[in-house]
């Protein structure tokens, strides 16, 4: 399994297929072809994924201000969250900021 | 509910065009006795066209392409859109004939990443392929792609679809299928061409033939199950819609047409015209297609096959109504189950007056 931290950075990768379905977000994979169907929280840290922004700060900006829901709570939900979808080759967990260019 | 019915059924809610599929020609390499088609050239779209329209498309939503034809990669500007519309993050299937994928052409396949390449085969036996693809050698050098594309890490599927030529080889075509460890769909429907022409009914397979294909586990997994007579048909079923055309799959054709299934005919506009969106939502046609649930069909929604008849509502339209039966469809139903539909029953003068009861009662004068 993946791991992502509080001070992890995360890029979308650029082997999936994905499009807005209403508020959802539909991603596949296309190393293993596995769907996944993200809500607006997931969406949310989705969009946010540039590689240049800490899952701390994706989750205090882009989570906390919109949805009702504790910090110390979306953060372990959102590294969860993230670990998955790092397993399918969906994000890009770095410790470091990364340019999108250089995600595989 | 499995995640894709969820996907479909949101998007059939938000009027989302999921899946598109677009034929970037017509012509092609090989002359399929079975093919639907003709293979005009003249007024195919351009280049700019294509990428124009996918943008709109997925602008629109799409999620699902499928670029098929024809034969694509006749198409010069094949890989070129291919990526385009792997740019715009679109889960693309490539349909072809193979024959003209090489190594390089493999290598590129995979380094796009599309979902999937879904290849016909007709045959496990050479001679027989090539009969009715009418190219020489066209057998050798689609196996030999499937080969390339598998060295590649490619996900393959072949299509399997059976006629006069080839009844019987789908055992034999799924074994090796296996063998080559790609997909394998069998498909025992011969339709009309899109011009309307009818003639290629002729080769389709006979009725014992398409019983002893629904009839198989190998085909059609529990075969109780698939054959099961009849469900409820209540509410929820007569409310629903005969499949996702033109709810939440477009057809675009090599000229820029927009229809709501590749096997639905029903003209609802020109993209040298109007845009996608335009059309997705203002056409006239489309409108009636989506207006159209089940209990507004004229002789389906009163049969007992409804909740579980895969109903074609092109196949219906190239018979002169898209809210009747299709009767290659109510052969299928009659075969799965031994029951005849409504609308074979109707085309004898027999008119089921209670839905279910007189159909069953009423089935040994369907068999011709």
């Amino acid at each position: 399994m993946t791991m992502a931290s509080a001070e992890s950075y995360i890029a979308q990768s650029p082997d999936i297929a994905c499009s807005t379905l209403g508020d959802d977000t539909i991603i596949m994979s296309t190393l293993d072809s596995t769907v996944f169907l993200l809500n607006q929280v997931g969406t949310a840290i989705w969009k946010a994924a540039d590689g240049a922004t800490s899952l701390a700060r994706i989750v205090q900006e882009k989570v906390c201000t919109e949805f009702e829901v504790p910090e110390a709570q979306a953060l372990a939900d959102a590294e969860e969250f993230v670990a998955e979808l790092a397993e399918h080759g969906i994000l890009a967990v770095s410790p470091e900021p990364v340019p999108l260019k250089e995600v595989r | 509910m499995s995640l894709l019915e969820e996907m479909n059924q949101k998007a059939t809610k938000l009027g989302v065009p999921l899946s598109a599929h677009m034929d970037i020609t017509w012509r092609c390499n090989e002359r399929c006795v079975h093919c639907y088609l003709d293979h005009e050239g003249k007024g195919e779209m351009t280049t700019a066209e294509i990428k124009d329209i996918l943008r709109q498309m997925a602008e629109c939503g799409t999620f699902f392409l499928s670029i098929s034809g024809g034969e694509p990669l006749l198409r010069r500007d094949c890989f070129e859109i291919l990526e385009y519309a792997r740019g715009l993050r679109l889960n693309v299937k490539l349909k072809t004939n193979a024959v003209m994928i090489g190594a390089k052409e493999a290598a590129r396949i995979k380094e796009l990443g599309l979902e999937m390449v879904q290849i016909s085969l007709y045959s496990h036996l050479a001679e027989v392929h090539d009969g009715i693809t009418k190219l020489p050698g066209s057998w050798r050098r689609t196996i030999a792609a499937i080969g390339r594309l598998k060295a590649n890490g490619v996900k393959v599927s072949l299509t399997n679809v059976l006629m006069t030529q080839n009844s019987g080889h789908a055992r034999a075509v799924k074994r090796l299928a296996e063998e080559l460890e790609v997909g394998f769909v069998v498909d025992p429907t011969i339709t009309p061409k899109l011009n309307g022409d009818r003639s290629i009914l002729r080769l389709g397979i006979t009725r014992e033939e398409m019983e002893e294909i629904f009839h198989a586990e190998e085909f059609v997994g529990d075969v109780a199950e698939y054959c099961a007579p009849t469900g409820a048909v209540d509410d929820d079923v007569l409310d629903g819609y005969s499949c996702s055309a033109g709810h939440t799959l477009a057809y675009i054709s090599p000229f820029a047409e927009v229809f709501p299934c590749v096997q639905f005919p029903m003209p609802c506009g020109s993209l040298r015209k109007q845009s996608f969106r335009e059309i997705w939502w203002h056409s006239e046609a489309l409108g009636q297609v989506r207006a159209t649930r089940v209990r507004e069909l004229h002789t389906c929604s009163s049969c007992t096959h409804v909740p579980y008849c895969s109903r074609c509502p092109g196949l219906a339209y190239m018979e002169g109504d898209f809210r009747g039966p299709s009767p290659q469809d109510c052969e299928k139903s009659f075969i799965r189950t031994g029951i005849p539909s409504a609308g074979q029953l109707a085309a004898k003068g027999r008119v089921p007056a209670v839905a279910g009861l007189i159909q069953i009662a009423g089935a040994l004068p369907v068999a011709s």
